[in-house]
């Protein structure tokens, strides 16, 4: 069994509403300093495959159809 | 003129959208479940409004990958008319059938209220009941129609028209790119809009101008 993580991030020059509110609620837990935040996604998935480069294939292709909206986020995949 | 109406498990406007059909086309629409592989030989197909799986990953992603989907993109690509309304819009999106994204609402609040829209483009089978530039009343209720997509895409769907709807006089409840309510696809027979014409169709809603809309898509003639 393969474990793996995909990460989702929004673009660069994507607005981020939800990041710019938890930017403002942590400033009001007194963190300063703290700038552009950016909120994303992780999922852990299980794979019943020891062929590593399928499984990595079969990811990327799941976040091109699924995962992902590529018009606005990226997305990066682990393989444990 | 035949339409139906496509169910996913969490739309909830779909009610709504079966009457306004009902009483505008004279006959009920057919429905379709998000497991049917075929819809029948209809002239308009419509994506009513809702939480369709509960906005799980993104709004409208997981409806978009049923297969009724991929049977409504068969009929668009045949040239039969869709409308998409609210989670239908994010439905058509996530499908691929138009360009763009809907975002959270800029206000992160979700927004129940009614908004002004100006008809940007009168010429499409959907909106040619009104005149150009015309501001009329329309009710939205959603908490993602921030429409969002890349400069080049966003200046190719301005250049072609494909901009059928905006908030107008300072309405964007939502801070949506150019106020974009409403656009088309390429050959002009998929609209997508965020606002609910289904509720503004006769007197008792308050007014009817929604009724246009259906009134247009419903005729047979070409535009």
């Amino acid at each position: 069994m393969i474990k793996a993580r995909v990460t989702v991030t929004l673009k660069n020059g994507v607005l981020d509403p939800q990041g710019k509110a938890i930017e403002g609620a942590l400033g009001t837990l007194g963190f300063s300093g703290v700038g552009h935040v950016r909120q994303g996604k992780v999922f852990d998935l299980e794979l019943n495959s020891a062929d590593r480069a399928k499984a990595e294939a079969d990811l990327k292709a799941m976040c091109e159809k699924l995962l992902a909206n590529t018009v606005i986020e990226n997305y990066a995949v682990e393989i444990a | 003129m035949k339409s139906a109406v496509v169910l996913l498990p969490g739309l909830n406007r779909d009610r709504d959208m079966i009457a306004a059909l009902t009483k505008i086309g004279g006959r009920p629409p057919a429905t379709v479940w998000q497991t049917d592989t075929e819809i029948p030989d209809v002239d308009l197909i419509v994506i009513p409004g809702g939480f369709s799986y509960g906005d799980y990953l993104r709004c409208g992603a997981i409806a978009a990958r049923m297969p009724v989907m991929r049977a409504v993109a068969k009929r668009a690509e045949q040239g039969v008319r869709v409308i998409g309304v609210c989670n239908g819009f994010q439905i058509l999106l996530e499908a691929g059938l138009l360009p763009g994204v809907l975002m959270r609402n800029a206000s992160l609040k979700f927004v129940c209220r009614e908004v002004m829209l100006e008809v940007a483009n009168p010429d499409t089978v959907f909106t040619r009941g009104y005149r150009h530039g015309q501001v009329i009343r329309c009710p939205v209720a959603h908490h993602d129609g921030n429409y969002f997509t890349d400069a080049e895409t966003l200046s190719r769907i301005e250049g072609d028209g494909r901009v059928v709807f905006r908030y107008a006089q300072g309405t964007n409840p939502n801070g949506s790119l150019n106020d974009i309510a409403g656009i088309v696809n390429g050959a002009g027979n998929v609209l997508g809009l965020m606002p609910h014409p289904e509720n503004l169709i006769e007197a008792a809603h308050g007014g009817t101008d929604g009724r246009a809309l259906f009134e247009s898509a419903l005729r047979c003639e070409a535009a």
